[in-house]
């Protein structure tokens, strides 16, 4: 073939494509949804969604809370996302005293309970579901090593699990955030710091998602992994030997929530998808992986988690978790980051 | 004539604002981002002192020294050994031993790592020898030494291969004759004239260990590196100006293992002369014996490794339940998207392969064998070898920085599969170039002067001759394209899209959830299609060798 020959029918199959590609692109709104919902999750939520609406086609860019957060702020003067779905109402709530959030009330607003929404009206970001703190106990690792099955956060704290315990990292991990904020509103500033003190000598590794503590635990590298509730019912529905633990003080939580970026150009397709995530079909998707909905008496019984679940979750004011949220973290990182001998 | 002058001037002119543009500006952009802060205002060194004064940070770079150091440490005397029981003595099957030794090149960095945690993990099969070695745990330190010698094995294996191939027989014989014990002999003999290739290797796998993010993110535990540190700074926390200054950190051990290496390798002297008798090895039973035994010892090494991440990779429930199941390839490809991740690693290799190794060859063809325009062949000479001394986390900040600028036009790149190839071209650029080179000076340059005598342009005899007789190279250059675009994560990590994710980066965020099983999987099928398509090209170029190099044959009789 004589290169123009080449050219030219590398032209037109360009072309071809193009053409084959053109209409179909046209028809469907391209929706940019900034996400920090379990990859697992992500699939059966857009089929859901794209039942409803099949002409709206979601690209999602998904990371771990730390990372969505850092992102989602960085591109504050040009934002990339349309909307951000399933990331922790405490970084909604700096998204939104930031200005960058779209106020918009879903249809059915008024069936979310007014705890699991912000208190603005119309809201600027709006719950899904809840998801808290879960001890994964590997019970033949525990056995091996003759370690008891703790009650409370202050059993971790005590010689018998010194380097048994992996937990999520705070910066990079919503639920590792969770946790450390519960423990400062659980006990006040100066007890839950030394409460961490205390657990710091005890943790193998930090881990940078809230998934894997739990993974680790399940494969019995560690005996302990302070993970959440779904993450914890998936490893034991494959067969891991934990138990599921809920610490007697009170567990950490959050909210999966989701609200619309300021910017965004597809305001009616972003309304669309914020009218589904409330809705009955994406309520019981979400009861499928979570003890609470957004949506009082839509919750199911999960299997493992005690009927009582929500009566134990810690009083989480978000403002308050928002405002101090990089003051925590450097704390943080000034206590535990700096120690970074392998243990 | 015109058309060939311009041609002449333009393909260099081309080469080197490619060049120009894909590495050398997003590297600026890394020294004025440094000194900048998150508004773009200079601020000085402002943003060094504050490096300096997180101890984090500080610990990291230690830390990275002493990986480093001690993955060196590690493999060099290792891989020495092996390629001397290759070269230096008479054990059998020697293309076999080398042919396994080369395996780890295949696999991404962090199969090493996740096989090391099934070996020796808390869980691990063979747990029970760590005590042995004085260790309590595989995370840490331990396990990246472990897996960082197993990936960079290879690369000091063919450094020392080469550098062991050839030997002066008379020097032993003096040695011999003057009654030399066989460890004088070694180490006044052997080991001199080895020395360049120790330095090379050793500088390798140094800047190999600098630059590694898959290996400690893995296996790392809480041993900070500044690998992992510049990944926070940039993706974690979105603060470009500190990841910046923390890639510049990583450029300098880089930057220094690469000038030492340069200077030692100028300052070395042909070591045959037209008098030199070449040294083949005798056989020795004993000694023959003991280099078998640790040849076949390092193969089922590496063998191991590669096969216990395959092993995992089809384990129902690690460590509980360990009957076969597809279920982690099952959950790869339905649920965590590893289907379009690996496609587009397919797409972004076999681009790379094929672009990669037409532009460095055509490029190589242009500096070394056209006239004119002599003043941009230093230039592009050095940008060329420039990617050896760049770790690819710091290129990979560097083309954030650079084409996502919003003043910069090239921006539509961002995000784009375009993005990625030429970040990995880039980044495998000079030990392409160097082959590519190697093989042009090979070709007598009577060819080009002929050529010219008749009139035919260059770039006549460049299609009509040059390349069909160097094929066999341009093929091995697109392989080594497309093997390493499979494994590489350290600059794309940085630049992909949820559109271009790519296989290996999919065994990262597989193995952060908690996938390890899926991850090891991951794993297990870039090694597989690495296998095939080294194969297929294997055969192909043996097949090319057959039929139209003949010509090869009568001077390898000689």
């Amino acid at each position: 073939m004589k290169p123009a020959h080449g050219i030219a029918w590398l032209a037109s199959v360009a072309a071809l494509a193009l053409a084959a590609a053109g209409p179909a692109a046209a028809q469907k709104t391209q929706l940019t949804v900034y996400t920090a919902l379990e990859t697992d999750q992500l699939k059966a939520y857009q089929e859901g969604f794209n039942k409803a609406h099949p002409d709206i086609e979601i690209t999602w860019v998904r990371d771990s809370t730390g990372i969505i957060t850092a992102k989602i702020l960085a591109e504050k003067a040009a934002p990339k996302a349309d909307v951000i779905m399933g990331v922790a109402a405490t970084s909604m709530a700096i998204f939104a005293t930031e200005g960058m959030l779209m106020p918009y009330a879903p249809a059915g607003l008024a069936r979310v309970a007014a705890q699991y929404r912000d208190a603005a009206n119309p809201p600027a970001w709006v719950g899904m579901d809840v998801w808290g703190a879960t001890i994964c106990f590997n019970t033949v690792e525990a056995a091996k090593r003759n370690i008891p099955k703790p009650e409370t956060w202050r059993d971790l704290t005590k010689p018998a699990y010194k380097g048994q315990i992996v937990m999520p990292h705070p910066a990079s991990s919503g639920t590792g955030f969770f946790d450390v904020s519960a423990w400062l509103q659980l006990w006040g500033e100066a007890d839950g710091w030394k409460f961490m003190d205390g657990l710091h000598e005890n943790i193998a590794q930090y881990m940078h998602s809230g998934s894997r503590p739990c993974a680790a635990a399940a494969a019995g590298e560690y005996a302990l992994g302070i993970s959440f509730e779904y993450r914890a019912n998936r490893e034991k529905a494959r067969g891991a030997p934990i138990d599921l633990v809920f610490p007697k003080e009170g567990l950490g939580w959050d909210l999966e929530a989701i609200g619309i970026v300021k910017t965004t150009t597809k305001a009616d397709a972003a309304k669309k998808l914020l009218d589904w995530s409330i809705s009955d079909a994406a309520m019981a998707l979400y009861a499928k992986n979570f003890a609470i909905v957004a949506v009082p008496g839509l919750s199911e019984k999960l299997p493992n988690v005690p009927a009582d679940y929500g009566s134990r979750l810690v009083k989480n004011d978000f403002a308050w978790a928002a405002k101090n949220r990089d003051r925590i973290l450097a704390e943080w990182s000034k206590r535990y980051e700096s120690k970074a001998a392998p243990k | 004539m015109l058309g060939e002058w311009i041609a002449a001037r333009g393909g260099l002119l081309l080469l080197g604002s490619a060049l120009f543009v894909f590495l050398t500006l997003p590297l600026a952009m890394l020294f004025v981002r440094s000194f900048e802060d998150r508004g773009g205002a200079f601020v000085g060194l402002a943003n060094f002192a504050r490096y300096v004064q997180t101890p984090a940070l500080a610990q990291s770079t230690w830390n990275t020294l002493t990986f480093a150091t001690l993955t060196t440490a590690v493999v060099v005397p290792m891989a020495f050994l092996f390629a001397y029981a290759i070269q230096r003595t008479c054990i059998p099957a020697k293309g076999a031993w080398r042919s396994i030794a080369l395996l780890p090149i295949l696999a991404p960095s962090l199969l090493a790592a996740i096989s090391f945690i099934y070996l020796f993990g808390n869980q691990g099969v063979l747990k029970a020898l760590l005590p042995v070695f004085g260790l309590e745990a595989i995370y840490g330190l331990p396990g990246m030494v472990l897996a960082m010698a197993f990936a960079t094995f290879p690369h000091a294996v063919m450094i020392l291969l080469a550098s062991l191939s050839l030997a002066d027989a008379r020097l032993y014989e003096a040695a011999d004759a003057m009654g030399a014990s066989a460890l004088r002999r070694f180490m006044t003999v052997t080991l001199p004239s080895a020395k360049y290739g120790l330095v090379s290797a050793a500088m390798v796998a140094f800047t190999m260990a600098v630059s590694e993010f898959g290996v400690p993110k893995v296996i790392g535990g809480n041993y900070p590196v500044l690998a992992i540190d510049v990944y926070k700074q940039v993706i974690g926390q979105q603060n470009f100006q500190m990841g910046a200054v923390v890639g510049l950190v990583l450029l300098a051990p880089a930057v220094v293992a690469f000038v030492i290496d340069a200077l030692v390798q100028r300052r070395q002297k042909a070591l045959l002369t037209a008098r030199s008798v070449p040294y083949a090895p005798k056989r020795a039973v004993l000694r023959d014996a003991l280099f078998l035994a640790y040849v076949v010892a390092i193969s089922a090494y590496m063998l191991g490794v590669i096969l216990m991440a395959a092993y995992g990779s089809f384990v129902k429930f690690w460590p509980y339940n360990l009957s076969f199941t597809l279920d982690h390839y099952r959950y790869g490809f339905e649920e965590a998207g590893v289907e379009h991740a690996y496609r587009n690693s397919l797409v972004m290799a076999g681009l790379c392969a094929v672009i990669g190794a037409a532009i460095t060859f055509a490029g190589a063809y242009w500096v070394e064998k056209t006239r004119g325009a002599d003043w941009l062949r230093p230039a592009i000479r050095l940008q060329a070898m420039l990617p050896m001394a760049v770790p690819g986390m710091v290129l990979g900040i560097g083309y954030i920085l650079f084409f996502n600028e919003p003043s910069n036009p090239l921006t539509v790149l961002y995000g784009t599969m375009a993005i990625l190839v030429a970040s990995t071209i880039v980044h495998f650029y000079s030990s392409s170039h160097l082959t590519a080179v190697t093989a042009l000076k090979q070709l007598d340059g009577e060819f080009e002067s002929v050529s010219a005598s008749l009139k035919v342009p260059f770039y006549k005899t460049f299609t009509r001759v040059t390349v069909p007789v160097c094929l066999p190279t341009v093929i091995d250059i697109a392989r080594y394209y497309f093997v390493n675009a499979m494994t590489t994560i350290s600059a794309v990590v940085f630049l992909y899209s949820p559109k271009t994710t790519l296989a290996a980066i999919s065994i990262l965020h597989m193995d952060e959830a908690g996938a390890i099983g899926a991850a090891a999987a991951m794993a297990t099928l870039i090694v597989a299609t690495s296998a095939v398509v080294t194969v297929v090209s294997l055969g192909v170029e043996h097949l090319i060798l057959k039929r139209t190099q003949a010509w090869r044959r009568t001077s390898v009789a000689n």
